[in-house]
């Protein structure tokens, strides 16, 4: 009877028991409280953590020392970067004029942002003209013919944005189809592992610069229609991005499928489970952390390899943005390639951080992520 | 029965390596009666695991064979459950689920689905488990981890259960807890069980025979002891036992005087 007692209270029972002492109301704040910051923790955003702390009423002087060295010291980095930035910029002179500081890339973003709303603008009063010819039209004659002309003003820097957005996930989801199931393939069979081994690593290290001629050049003679779906410039973007991405999902499936726990295999081989359902109960569940990290490293390379893509392919986009602006040669032109470079790094971010929370909502370890 | 439940019969196991092969095991001849609880000791290295690979049928043995209910063993089967030493649960399944993925495979044409909970949930019961059903392995400690194990290896009702130092990574508090719920659910249940262990006193408390391995390599049983102490055994009274300690010294002797010096026993 002692033993079971001691038991009891080395399971931990006894310390739930006494959380339910406290009155419902708190433990509910509590529970909140928790689910709160639990959610913060999953989805990345630490330094919201002490904020919510500091509501709940919890250490207020200890909370608001994590939130002056959370929030603070990258502040206080970010200003001193733009301070230096500004200073050397304005040393600089260019062919171009000076070199923009970030008072003058503030402007030009609040100009690329004018720009699209113009461009809007104009959009909606082109459809809306021809709205109003084609009811004076009908009016006049019932059986005239009606068409409406689509509007074709220039891509603004914000449909750039989504244009490379979209190429970059299909290029990464064509890699990702390609490079799971290989990987688990190599994972599972040594030889195969073997076989396949040096063509990766011989293929892994080759810029998207050195793909894209043979891509466009396939391209241009295997993807022939007349109505293509897609436009030869967006398949050239993207299976350049799919070729350049796909090696460290690959490596990673492989690896990842192939250094499973064999202890773990050999419960599977007591209970009996046939191949397949060793496979997707035991190798695939068991390498999803190591996939989700490759997953991630393939992103980070899918966006690097497009920005450089587009600029060649001239597919319209990011890359096509700052490349146009460079040939265009304006006053304002270093400034919108600034603007240009600071979107590509915050989308780049972006991408990361939705890999990252998915890599931590699927692994089963969540130490094992940072 | 004339025969034993289960037999090993000269069972001999070579290992391939480079230039040649490693014979870990030699002749090794072992009957265990249905319901007895036999430990396996020796000094590490001595192949105490190769035995029980043998019977849990994930290695073949190069001579020899084992049967078991007058069957051949020649492939691992959940009538032999093995629990292993760093408890083998499946770090994406919660508590409750690493026993089912068992229990469904294990049971699927003979169990319904609410029979196979019912039977999940007692087996999680057997070893204080079930206030962690949800959770998952990580976030229990490791004696509950090895809880969780001795319960998948229970639920998938096997003849023998196999257990490869089951409590080795466990602190000596938890070890003892888990010793006791050992005996109560052998007591309970009358499985046949063997038991790896490097530790004495585990040994001489829990089994009914303690079968003592000289070093390898070609291993082979030393010295069996019969423990004859009256059930059920509690490790504070036993203590201050006679016989107790002299099972303890016999199993000592054994390890420290006779195989710990190799070269006198050549002598």
């Amino acid at each position: 009877m002692l033993n079971k007692n001691i038991f009891i209270s080395l399971l931990g029972i006894d310390a739930s028991r006494r959380e339910g002492e406290v009155t419902e109301k708190k433990y509910d704040f509590e529970l909140l409280k928790n689910k709160v910051i639990g959610f913060l923790e999953l989805i990345g955003f630490t330094w919201f953590v002490p904020m919510v702390r500091l509501v709940a009423g919890e250490e207020p002087k200890k909370q608001l020392s994590e939130i002056i060295s959370r929030i603070g010291l990258p502040l206080s980095a970010i200003l001193l970067f733009m301070f230096i930035w500004a200073g050397v910029a304005s040393n600089i002179k260019t062919s171009l004029g000076q070199l923009p500081g970030p008072v003058q890339v503030w402007e030009q973003s609040v100009g690329l942002v004018d720009e699209h709303h113009e461009e809007r603008a104009k959009e909606k009063a082109f459809y809306e003209r021809q709205e109003v010819r084609n009811t004076k039209k009908l009016e006049e004659n019932p059986d005239a013919e009606i068409k409406i002309r689509p509007y074709t003003g220039k891509a603004t820097f914000f449909d750039q944005i989504l244009t490379s957005m979209g190429t970059v996930l299909t290029g990464f989801l064509l890699g990702t189809l390609i490079a799971i199931p290989l990987g688990i393939a190599c994972g599972l069979s040594n030889k195969l592992y073997t076989a396949v081994g040096p063509l990766i690593q011989i293929f892994k290290p080759v810029s998207p610069l050195a793909w894209l001629p043979i891509i466009t050049m396939v391209v241009s003679a295997v993807y022939i229609s007349d109505d293509p779906m897609f436009a030869k410039s967006f398949v050239n973007s993207a299976l350049t991005v799919m070729l350049c991405s796909l090696w460290p999902t690959l490596i990673n499936t492989a690896v990842g499928v192939s250094s499973i726990d064999k202890d773990l295999l050999n419960v599977g081989r007591v209970i009996k489970l046939n191949w397949w359902t060793t496979v997707y109960k035991i190798a695939i569940p068991s390498a999803l952390p190591m996939i989700f990290t490759g997953l991630r490293i393939s992103v980070g390379i899918g966006w690097m390899v497009l920005i450089a893509a587009e600029m060649l392919a001239q597919n319209p986009g990011l890359g096509k943005f700052v490349w146009d602006e460079f040939q265009n040669g304006s006053s304002n032109s270093l400034g919108r390639i600034m603007v240009a470079v600071v979107v590509i790094g915050i989308v780049g971010y972006v991408l990361d951080w939705i890999m990252l929370t998915l890599q931590k909502l699927v692994s089963y370890d969540k130490a094992a992520v940072n | 029965m004339t025969h034993s439940y289960l037999d090993l019969t000269q069972v001999s196991m070579e290992f391939p390596i480079s230039g040649g092969s490693f014979k870990a095991l030699d002749n090794v001849n072992l009957q265990i009666k249905k319901g007895e609880f036999v430990s396996l000791i020796g000094h590490s290295g001595c192949g105490k695991s190769t035995v029980l690979n043998v019977v849990g049928g994930l290695y073949q043995a190069t001579t020899g064979g084992v049967i078991l209910e007058g069957k051949e063993v020649n492939e691992p089967g959940p009538d032999r459950a093995i629990v292993f030493q760093n408890h083998s649960l499946f770090p994406w399944l919660t508590v409750y689920e690493n026993v089912a993925l068992a229990v469904r495979q294990v049971f699927k044409n003979t169990k319904n689905k609410h029979e196979m909970d019912e039977w999940i949930k007692h087996n999680l019961e057997l070893v204080h488990m079930s206030h962690a059903l949800y959770k998952r392995p990580a976030e229990i400690s490791g004696g509950m981890k090895q809880r969780v194990g001795i319960a998948r290896g229970l639920a998938m009702q096997p003849k023998v259960l196999l257990m490869d130092e089951p409590f080795g990574a466990l602190d000596a508090l938890t070890r003892a807890h888990l010793q006791d719920s050992l005996m109560e659910i052998h007591s309970e249940l009358n499985n046949t069980i063997i038991m790896i262990t490097h530790d004495v006193d585990e040994a001489v408390l829990l089994s009914d025979r303690i079968v003592m391995m000289t070093n390898g390599p070609a291993a082979t049983i030393g010295e069996v002891l019969k423990i004859d102490l009256e059930r059920p055994r509690g490790r504070v009274e036993l203590a201050d036992s006679e016989q107790y300690n002299h099972y303890r010294s016999g199993v000592l002797q054994f390890l420290y005087k006779r195989q710990h010096v190799p070269e006198e026993k050549v002598a």
